[in-house]
């Protein structure tokens, strides 16, 4: 059944760009795979490592500007600038987790908000190699592909990479320990377990995919500025995290769903998107407090088990009309 | 040779005194059973021993190492095993996988990134095993958060007996059971290895005694009382720590 919807999915999102009317929403579907992948790497530390950060944008961020710069300012080859980003992005989690791990619980919060605000300031300020508010904008050529059709799949080619490792990784025995350091970090300890180590690691997977997210982000805009890794971005990501399903591999790309959509369909038609936005955040809460991918599939297999047994349930009925 | 050597071992939280000044050696394949009413320390007692609390003063050594500055994990890895009072088992989690994670814990797959852990015979053979030991093979499969109480005990001791170790710590295996249950742990820790060294916190007195070589008795933290079990039980000031409570 799972691999069956899972499968399902997978074609539609093969097929999406046919599907859709324009470019215009091709390039929504493509936005929702790149925050979607950001979400899952927030989802990483914050599902299964039981560590809500608000600095993630930073990673974004980092990756973005490295590629940018190398690939921009510098002018080498986009595969030069990926390899660059990919280096430098992972390099800043294995350094911020060294001091963000110092922590734990609302302190853990407090600081990866600092961290993400530090690289946000850099950004900001730093405007000899990032031009400050103006950004960053990259031509033809500086990025591998302009062409909204080959950017879509690249995207989903990553991600389908990324959910494909990250499957295998959470089924793995140190995804095995790292859930095990979420839930029972004494018992973890007490087993041999170097619970500190497996944090980190867990922190690093997940400043790596955030890593990736940021190369991607910065070829379909083709633009970075600070506003790309400003706290809101961060907190939008765990919202997605929240709204779709937290500690699920799929529940992120859900809820990042959820989020594009309404920010760039709704406010065509309406300047209080943000309102609508938190309205509907309020009704995921009451209504699916586990997340839209957990909340509708407990509500479907509670329909499931309402049929079948409702069938034979209305077949007494009507043999005897009287029972109610 | 001892197999644990505790040398003034002191433990203080801010002005509270809570372990002062203990000293004992455990020889290996002893059974102690360490003896005091509530609030005498005997858990922090563990929890020294463990690493999971770091001592104000004095020293911890394993089969002669010194073992004080080691975080806790390390000292797992050389041998110590324990049980905690209050339950700590992943309840989300299977019988099974609760065993499967203790046991991957002492061996280096636990850093494999790939490659499935249930799919893992060799660790599912081995918890299974564990798990007829601690008479929970029957339900291997279900989820903890679904087990009774007495079942979570015996899971509770399945889990240090998967570490393999050395030196176990049992802290109050009894606790909260039926007598019947009581009677089911009883014959399983008199079936474990003599080779295997054995402290056990424990204050239902039928078990403990028979089970006990030596006893350790704790009182406001300090050790009271210490020798073979006959001579600690003829002791008056047992009489009197117990009667005072
Ligand atoms: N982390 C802690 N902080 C402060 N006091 C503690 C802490 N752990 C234990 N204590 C105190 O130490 C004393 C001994 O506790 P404990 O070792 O659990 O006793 P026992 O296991 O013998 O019943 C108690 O008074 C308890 O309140
Ligand atoms: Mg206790």
């Amino acid at each position: 059944m799972k691999s069956a919807v899972l499968f399902f999915l997978t074609a539609i999102a093969c097929i999406l760009p046919f599907l859709l009317p324009g470019n215009f929403y091709l390039g929504i579907a493509t936005q929702i795979l790149v925050y979607g992948l950001f979400a899952v790497s927030v989802n990483i530390l914050a599902g299964y490592g039981g560590m809500v950060s608000l600095g993630h944008a930073g990673f974004l961020g980092v990756a973005a500007y490295t590629y940018a710069v190398t690939s921009g300012t510098y002018g080498f080859s986009p595969w030069t600038a990926v390899g660059a980003a990919l280096v430098i992005g992972t390099a800043t989690a294995a350094v911020f987790g060294l001091i963000a791990l110092r922590t734990s619980g609302l302190s853990f919060l407090m600081i990866t908000l600092a961290l993400g605000q530090i690289v946000w300031g850099v950004a900001f300020r730093y405007t000899d190699l990032t031009n400050g508010d103006n950004g960053i904008s990259l031509g033809r050529g500086t990025v591998i592909s302009s062409d909204p059709l080959t950017l879509y799949y690249v995207c989903l080619a990553v991600l389908a990479c990324v959910m494909i490792l990250l499957a295998a990784f959470i089924r793995s025995p140190l995804g095995a320990a790292v859930k095990g350091v979420r839930d029972q970090p004494r018992r973890m300890s007490t087993l041999g377990y170097n619970t500190w180590t497996i944090r980190y690691i867990a922190y690093i997977v997940s400043g790596f995919v955030a890593t990736v997210s940021g190369i991607l982000y910065v070829q379909i805009f083709q633009f970075i500025s600070p506003h790309a890794l400003s706290l809101t971005v961060s907190s939008e990501a765990v919202l997605m995290v929240i709204a779709g399903g937290i500690g699920t591999l799929f529940g992120p790309l859900f809820g990042a769903g959820v989020v594009v959509l309404l920010k760039n369909v709704a406010s065509a038609y309406t300047d209080r998107w943000p309102t609508l936005l938190g309205c509907i955040f309020l009704f995921i809460i009451i209504a699916m407090p586990e997340g839209l991918l957990p909340g509708t599939r407990r509500i479907l297999a509670g329909l499931a088990s309402a049929l079948r047994k409702g069938a034979p349930r209305t077949a007494s009925l009507q043999q005897n009309p009287r029972a109610r | 040779m001892s197999a644990l050597e505790l040398h003034n071992l002191s433990k203080s939280f801010g002005g509270l005194h809570v372990i002062s000044d203990v000293s004992f050696k455990v020889m290996e394949g002893e059974r102690r059973l360490i003896l005091g009413p509530n609030g005498a320390g005997k858990t922090t007692l563990f929890n020294l021993i463990a690493g999971d609390l770091a001592p104000s003063r004095g020293t911890i050594s394993l089969a002669g190492e010194d073992v004080s500055e080691l975080p806790t994990s390390r000292r797992a890895a050389r041998g110590i095993g324990r049980t905690f009072q209050i339950l700590t088992l992943f309840g989300g989690e299977t019988v099974l996988r609760n065993v499967v994670l203790a046991s991957l814990g002492r061996t280096s797959k636990r850093w494999r990134p790939l490659g499935s852990l249930d799919a893992d015979q060799e660790f599912r053979a081995s918890a299974m095993e564990i798990l007829r030991t601690v008479m929970l093979d029957h339900i291997a499969e279900k989820c903890v958060s679904e087990t009774s109480y007495g079942e979570r005990r015996r899971l509770e001791i399945a889990m240090a007996l998967a570490q393999q170790p050395r030196l176990l710590l049992l802290d109050e295996p009894l606790a909260g059971l039926s007598k019947e249950e009581r009677k089911g742990v009883e014959g399983l820790l008199n079936g474990l290895p003599r080779s295997l060294t054995i402290i056990m916190i424990e204050h239902d007195m039928d078990v403990a005694l028979a089970f006990a070589d030596r006893i350790a008795l704790l009182q406001n933290g300090k050790l009271l009382v210490d020798g073979s079990r006959d001579d600690v039980i003829a002791d008056p000031r047992t009489k009197e720590a117990y009667l005072a409570e």
